[in-house]
């Protein structure tokens, strides 16, 4: 499998760096020309010297620059669908995540707390528990910090065994334990009478699927699913475990962090893709959905929570069956950065988004009809992290809020607009973009002010039975 | 084809109804915190004010986003290859008249659909028992009306028919305010609908509709209909 991720990059001339733009989100707007995936997966190279769509090559440029006008015309035209592509996975993990949190109760009852979150929000003053929260945020935000560091660490001085290692270990656990638990609390919910042999059973096949789709290969829509699925296990985890107003402030400071770690020259998803870009590696698909086509771009994601994130970040990759063998060759390769995966998700969608080179290499590869892949074929990559924190602010957004289905749907279109704007800025920047910020502020916002402001206007508008 | 196209404008179109449903509710929030909580007379009316605010901001933010897709459109069009936009402005409409309906027609009504589900009598307490029904049906007419009243407010900007403006505005306060007069259904539901299948006939007109038109589609002969080609020249050509 190794050859033939290597050989991708090889025969296609203008292709190598095409690998890395998988991991881009294309901006479907119709505004902007191209669209770039937001790929959490850090390592897409941002090559800080092309801001533009230059190649590191200076054929492939002038390539670019002749079919740049071509490749907007194919990016708008792409990207609309692009943008689909990113939003029906997203908007899934979100009905599934709101759906359990709706009919099961056991996400919603405060059963204690994470050891990442030691302080207690039960307190006696309004003042004591904004304390305890930021306290708590400071510790997770910081064990993901130290954890993406980390991983950036092993990815530099070649420790892939590690990083596998780790990613194999924490999508056991959220494949088998973690499914095991949501089985079973479903069963308890709905009052079904279940023997031990037959969650077995189905557990197992079920876990084993999983990892061999995820880490191996599969078919891209059982992988996708998968990929769906521990994105909502891990987000419904969240919720059940975080208390309120630490997951408001983690869903804050982590949008900053994000911003931060993918923009900053010195950051660590920024240096992980660079890294990965130098050494001509993909990334792990372990940690990122893609769309299309596997890409050989690997995308190490740290998993914060150490055992659960790193297999969360498969990337689905929506290939064209010849793609399927390469994708699955880089799967088997990448192994896993497991810690990062959710920051580095986040990252991901922003420097893959970026990738200025791969980015203008892959679009000017298609208008040129040289390479035999279709464009249509250079789907979008979002990083799993990002799903994750998705649904846990819409599933919170459900858990807690006074308007209910109302403050649901606000945060939901505003996440869904802040993805769009992402990708909108990454075709018009062309450089690596965080994928959280925009959708997390938007839908903080949207949650606070739907829940204190729209929901009384318009629980007192239905009362009268007035419509607007 | 047209599918993917249509999801992009669905989402910003949804979006700047809630932020207009958002600030008009602001406006009423502190409407209602400045004043007196406890004269229910004075409440009610604060309420009739914020609903007709709450339209006004609604047309205002279609106007905005008419403007916004114009421009859009134009960047479009001068990057296309053959100087012409690839989404009609009358598609572009419909869609956005459509989102702007569910949106508005979802907000109204999932609360009431999620309470139907649990246990309880309706109108036990001396309201009207058709509660259920009627909401289903006025939020039928909202959602209709809405995607009408986009088809005929794009149409009118682009034509700079001002009056079609004001129509369009003043039938929305009219729609809304019949809604005052429940649970009085006869007095709101039957003008509603009246006003639902006017405005519809007149967006017909409006997108080039008529009489022969209907005729030619029911007889499914075979229509040059370059609408749908739009849609689908957003997708790949592998021609160029």
């Amino acid at each position: 499998m190794t050859e033939l991720s290597a050989h991708l990059p090889q025969f296609q001339h203008g292709q190598l760096t095409e690998n890395f733009p998988d991991n881009h989100l294309s901006n479907t707007n119709d505004n902007s020309e191209r669209r770039r995936h937001d790929n959490s997966e850090r390592r897409r190279n941002d090559n800080p010297e092309s801001e533009t769509n230059g190649q590191p090559q200076n054929n492939i440029q002038q390539v670019v620059e002749q079919d740049e006008e071509e490749d907007e015309e194919l990016t708008l035209k792409y990207g609309a669908k692009h943008v689909i592509m990113l939003f029906v996975p997203v908007t899934l993990c979100m009905v599934v995540v709101v759906a359990t949190i709706k009919s099961v109760s056991f996400y919603t009852r405060k059963d204690g707390q994470l050891i990442y979150t030691p302080f207690t929000e039960e307190t006696e003053t309004v003042g004591q528990r904004a304390l305890n929260s930021i306290l708590n945020a400071a510790i997770m935000i910081s064990v993901i910090i130290v954890m993406t560091i980390l991983l950036v660490v092993l990815y530099k001085y070649r420790c892939y065994k590690v990083i596998h290692g780790w990613l194999i270990i924490s999508s056991l656990l959220l494949l088998f334990f973690f499914s095991f638990i949501y089985l079973g609390e479903v069963f308890k919910t709905y009052n079904v009478a279940m023997d031990y042999i037959t969650v077995a059973l189905m557990i197992w096949n079920f876990g084993v699927v999983g990892m061999i789709c995820i880490h191996w290969k599969g078919p891209l829509r059982l992988q996708q699913a998968y990929l769906i699925m521990i994105s909502a296990l891990m987000a419904l985890v969240f919720i059940k475990y975080l208390p309120e107003w630490t997951a408001w402030l983690i869903l804050a400071v982590i949008s900053v962090y994000d911003l931060v770690a993918v923009l900053c020259p010195k950051g660590p998803l920024r240096m992980l893709v660079e890294t990965a870009q130098e050494r001509n590696e993909t990334l792990f698909p372990a940690l990122i959905y893609s769309s299309t086509m596997i890409w050989l771009v690997n995308m190490a994601e740290e998993d914060p929570e150490a055992q659960r994130k790193t297999s969360k970040n498969s990337t689905y990759d929506k290939q064209a069956p010849a793609n399927q063998t390469q994708n699955e060759d880089a799967e088997a390769d990448d192994g896993g950065f497991s810690q990062e995966w959710q920051q580095q998700r986040d990252n991901r969608i922003g420097p893959i988004e970026s990738t200025p080179e791969s980015r203008a290499a892959v679009q000017a590869l298609p208008s040129n009809s040289q390479t035999s892949e279709d464009p249509e074929e250079r789907g979008v990559k979002l990083g799993l992290g990002d799903f994750i924190f998705y649904s846990v602010l819409v599933g919170k957004a459900s858990a807690t809020a006074s308007g209910d289905w109302n403050t649901t749907l606000a945060c939901f279109v505003a996440i869904l607009i802040g993805l769009c704007l992402t990708l909108l800025l990454l075709a018009i920047f062309k450089k690596a973009l965080p994928a959280l910020p925009i959708s997390i502020t938007f839908g903080l916002v949207f949650y606070f002010a739907t829940d204190n402001l729209v929901q009384p206007f318009m629980d007192q508008l239905a009362f009268h039975q007035f419509y607007i | 084809a047209p599918q993917p196209e249509l999801g992009v404008p669905l989402s910003p179109r949804a979006f700047f109804w809630l932020v207009s449903l958002l600030l008009a509710s602001l406006i009423w929030f502190v409407s209602v915190h400045l004043s007196d909580r406890e004269d229910a007379k004075l409440q009610y009316g604060l309420l009739v004010f914020g609903a007709a605010v709450s339209v006004l901001l609604q047309e205002a933010f279609r106007f905005a986003y008419f403007k916004l897709l114009k421009k859009a459109d134009e960047g479009l069009a001068t990057i296309s290859e053959d100087g012409r936009s690839p989404i009609s402005l009358r598609q572009m409409a419909y869609v956005s008249g459509l989102s702007f309906g569910i949106i508005s027609g979802v907000f109204s009504v999932i609360n009431i659909l999620a309470d139907s589900i649990g246990p309880g009598i309706v109108g036990i307490h001396g309201d009207s028992p058709y509660y259920f029904i009627t909401s289903a049906f006025l939020t039928m007419a909202l959602v209709l009306l809405h995607t009408f009243w986009g088809v005929i407010f794009f149409d009118a900007c682009e034509k700079r028919r001002y009056w079609c403006l004001g129509l369009v505005v003043a039938s929305h306060l009219l729609t809304s305010g019949l809604t005052f007069l429940n649970p009085r259904y006869e007095a709101s539901l039957v003008p509603i609908f009246i006003i639902t299948l006017c405005t519809g006939l007149w967006a017909f007109i409006t997108a080039g509709g008529s009489f022969h038109n209907v005729l030619k589609c029911l007889s499914c002969k075979q229509e040059d209909d370059s609408r749908v080609m739009m849609y689908s020249a957003l997708q790949v050509p592998f021609e160029d």
